[in-house]
Parts: structure tokens; C-alpha cells; sequence
């Protein structure tokens, strides 16, 4: 795992979902664990599309439902 | 008020405004000098962190309703646990436009960044209604919740509606007031524009040389209840609401109809409401927003309703300036901390009342009284009008 990538990914999390630093696990799941909605995640999307400079459509998006996939699609983006 | 006789108290009130957050540092505030020097007055400093349990839910709360959030806060600490089924507690808020400042900024994301940057929360930020839904969705209140926006009398209408609420029978308890918080860069060009804003850039309602308003903001939010539902619970009663009246001047966007008919008509329609006559109405707080035919209109409306001997009056707005939609709320809070401190606040910045205008403007300092029922007026662009009439607790 890019550890520099993951945190930046982090960063957004953090300011995004405003959760702490030690919950953002790679199996955290993001409605049962970190309290979030469908529209935090939207935003939570909108910022790593910004931060990473990358697109993400909203098919991309099924079945992901923890940190550590989020993360794996990020990188299949970034690289 | 008419409805099935029931009386409404208001048990507990909270203010967040430009001369001071919490009831409290309000009243020293309109006891204080009035504005000067700018076209707008907003609350410096603002932190809203104590209201919140996150930055999260902080950030997805429009200005507007993060000040109706604390107002309600204050209230509700003061009136206590509201012991009714949470079907019979509304929310009934007002405001005049919203999450304008939400809206602005999300506009330039758009053109800077694209559509796809917009904020999926720019909605139920925007939205007009967010502040009351807020309120209600905070503290479980499952009764009616509505917002009514009309424009500057909101939350007159808003308070008045609520306490009909009660007065039919529909609720035992309802959380009432106005915010707004709307001074945007696009907004104040806009008032700038229509030469509403005083270009002297002083607020000093009924003054001979007043030119306009000046931009302002804040909330206030009012804990009514049924008033012998909050005797048998022991609470501590800071006023009650008599009457209230509301009209449409049906005439002019902007402008008041000539010789403030349409005001006239919703003083009477209180006074009638309240089952009071004319010479019981001890002040008028009026809604006195320093614009020539604004204060002209309602002098001659209030000498027609109130004859040549007509009560003190005051405007809170020489300090406060024009907060809209929260004018209302504001302006009860000014009514019920008279009654507590026995002193009416000065009409501020005002020094030589206009020739034409036949009326008892209270200026220069605070003026000793002995509380009795006043009547707070305030007009909406759109011709909305809206009077209440509220009075010291008599059991």
C-alpha cells in the first residue's frame, strides 16, 4: 500500500466525514462504523476527486462500502 | 386571541443578534450606541461550535440556521422540559429568505470548478424552511412544523401563527421566531441598487434625514405554550400573546400603500383579536426601518389607529439594524426584556423626529414605563403585513 496516498485519502476522510484518525481502519465499513450517510459520501467522492484529480462515476461506486475499497479504487485511478 | 380560549405564555426566549448573543447581552446592546458607518451589520466572530456535536453537522448548517439553532437552545434551557406529547409541539419559524450565503458560495463553486463540485447539501442548506426543520428535527417535536416567508413581517407572522396554534387547541406547545443571516455581496447590491440602503450608511428610523436601512441579521426564538398548561408546571412566564393581526397591502412590491392603510387595517385587526381598544396599548414597537416611506407610512398609521395621544414608540433598528425575516423575532425579544427591565429602549441615532410625523418617537435615552401590551409591527416587501400584541403576564 502507497502509504503517502493513503494519507491523503485519509486527510479527506478526516475533514469530510469528520471522523478520528484511528477509525479509518481498511475494513471500516462507512455506514456501520464511521456514521455516515449516502450524502456524506457524495461529498467524501467530490473530495478525492479534487484532491486526486480524478473522475469518479457514480457506477464505480457499487459494492463500495469500506475504507479499503474506497482506497483500492482511488488507486486504480490515480495509477 | 380568537380560537377555542385557549391563552398562550411565552416561557422562555433566546436571541442571537449584532449587539449581543444570549437576551441578556441584546438588551445592554440596544441600550448602546447605534450603527454607523457601514451598509451591513453582522455578527463578528460568530462560533457556532457550541450548538454542534461535530464540525460534520456544523458545516451543514447554513449561517441562517446555525443562529436559530442557538436561539432555540436558549429558549428551550429556559422554558425547561416541555412535558406534552411531542405530536402536540410544532415549529412554526420565519425568515425571509434562508441559506442565501449557502446558495452564493455554491454558485461560485459551479462557475469556478463545474456543476459536478456543487454540494449535495447545497439543498437542504438553501431551503428556506431548513432553520424551523432544524429546530423540530433536534428536539423530536413532531407537531406542526411550517416556515413562513414573508419577507421583513416574517416572523411576526410567524409568532402570531404559532400562538394560534395553541389558541385553537392544535398544539400545547410551540417553538416560534425568525433568523436570517442573508448580507451577501449579491444581496446587499441588490438592496443597494433599489436605494434602499441608507447611503449615509446610519440607521435612524423616523429621523427627519434618514435614507434608507441597514443590512442586518440574527434570530430569535420564542418558547409559547399554553398559558394554563405552563401555570399548573410551575414555569416562569415572561409574557403573553394577546392578539394578532395580518394583511396584505395589495398595492406595491416595495412600497407601502399611501397613508399606511394597509397598516392601519392590521393594527386594528390585533387590537380586535386581542379584544383590546386603542387606549390600552401602552407601546409600539415599531417596525420603524429607517427608509423614508417605510417610517412615514407607519407614523400615519399609527397616529390613525392611536389618535393624537398615542403610546411611546420605538425602533430597535437604529442598533439592530434591518435583520428581514428576523425583524419580528427581534423585536419580541426587545418587547419582553421592556417589560422585565421597565424601560423602553431608544429608537437609537435618532435626533430630530420628521415634522409630518405626529408621534412619541423614545430617544436619546431609555425611558422609564410601566409595562402594559405593545404592539410590534413589521411590513414585508410584497405588501405583507403583520402586527402582534404581546403583555406582562396578568394571572
Amino acid at each position: 500500500m502507497d502509504q503517502q496516498l493513503f494519507d491523503r485519502f485519509k486527510k479527506c476522510a478526516i475533514d469530510v466525514l469528520a471522523v478520528d484518525a484511528g477509525k479509518l481502519t481498511l475494513e471500516a465499513k462507512f455506514k456501520e462504523d464511521l456514521g455516515s450517510d449516502s450524502l456524506d459520501l457524495v461529498e467524501f467522492v467530490m473530495a478525492l476527486e479534487e484532491e486526486f484529480g480524478i473522475s469518479v462515476p457514480e457506477s464505480d461506486l457499487d459494492g463500495v462500502d469500506t475504507v479499503g475499497k474506497a482506497f483500492n479504487l482511488v488507486t486504480s485511478k490515480v495509477s | 386571541m380568537q380560537g377555542a380560549g385557549h391563552r398562550i405564555a411565552i416561557t422562555g426566549y433566546g436571541v442571537v443578534a449584532t449587539c449581543g448573543i444570549g437576551k441578556q447581552n441584546f438588551w445592554k446592546g440596544l441600550l448602546g450606541p447605534g450603527l454607523s458607518g457601514s451598509h451591513t451589520v453582522e455578527i463578528e466572530n460568530w462560533d457556532a461550535t457550541p450548538y454542534y456535536a461535530g464540525p460534520k453537522e456544523m458545516r451543514r448548517a447554513d449561517r441562517c440556521e446555525q443562529y436559530a439553532i442557538a436561539a432555540a437552545q436558549e429558549a428551550l434551557d429556559q422554558s425547561g422540559d416541555l412535558p406534552y406529547d411531542r405530536s402536540r409541539i410544532g415549529t412554526i419559524f420565519g425568515t425571509g429568505i434562508g441559506g442565501l450565503r449557502t446558495l452564493e458560495g455554491q454558485v461560485e463553486v459551479r462557475v469556478a470548478k463545474g456543476k459536478e463540485r456543487v454540494s449535495p447539501f447545497l439543498v437542504p442548506m438553501m431551503m428556506s424552511n431548513a432553520p424551523g426543520a432544524a429546530i423540530s428535527m433536534r428536539y423530536g417535536f413532531q407537531g406542526p412544523s411550517e416556515t413562513i416567508c414573508t419577507a421583513c413581517a416574517a416572523a411576526t407572522h410567524a409568532l402570531g401563527y404559532a400562538a394560534r396554534q395553541i389558541a385553537w387547541g392544535r398544539c400545547d406547545a410551540v417553538l416560534s421566531g425568525g433568523a436570517e443571516s442573508a448580507a451577501t455581496i449579491t444581496a446587499v447590491a441588490g438592496f443597494e441598487n433599489m436605494t434602499a440602503l441608507s447611503t449615509t450608511m446610519v440607521s435612524k428610523p423616523f429621523d427627519a434625514t434618514r435614507d434608507g436601512f441597514v443590512f442586518g441579521e440574527g434570530a430569535a426564538v420564542f418558547v409559547l405554550e399554553r398559558l394554563d398548561l405552563a401555570v399548573k408546571r410551575g414555569a416562569k412566564i415572561y409574557g403573553e400573546i394577546l392578539g394578532a393581526g395580518s394583511n396584505a397591502d395589495a398595492h406595491h412590491i416595495t412600497a407601502p400603500s399611501p397613508g399606511g392603510v394597509g397598516a392601519i387595517a392590521c393594527m386594528k385587526l390585533a387590537l380586535e383579536d386581542a379584544g383590546l381598544n386603542a387606549d390600552q396599548i401602552k407601546q409600539v414597537n415599531a417596525h420603524g426601518t429607517s427608509t423614508p416611506l417605510n417610517d412615514a407610512a407607519e407614523a400615519h398609521a399609527v397616529e390613525a389607529v392611536f389618535g393624537s395621544n398615542n403610546p411611546p414608540m420605538t425602533s430597535i433598528k437604529g442598533v439592530t439594524g434591518h435583520p428581514l425575516g428576523a425583524a419580528g423575532a427581534l423585536e419580541a425579544a426587545a418587547v419582553l426584556l421592556s417589560f422585565e427591565h421597565k424601560l423602553i429602549p431608544p429608537t437609537a441615532n435618532t435626533t430630530v423626529i420628521a415634522s409630518e410625523m405626529k408621534v412619541d418617537i423614545v430617544t436619546g435615552k431609555a425611558r422609564a414605563w410601566t409595562p402594559g401590551p405593545t404592539i410590534s409591527n413589521n411590513f414585508g416587501f410584497g405588501g405583507h403585513n403583520g402586527s402582534i400584541i404581546i403583555a406582562p403576564f396578568v394571572n
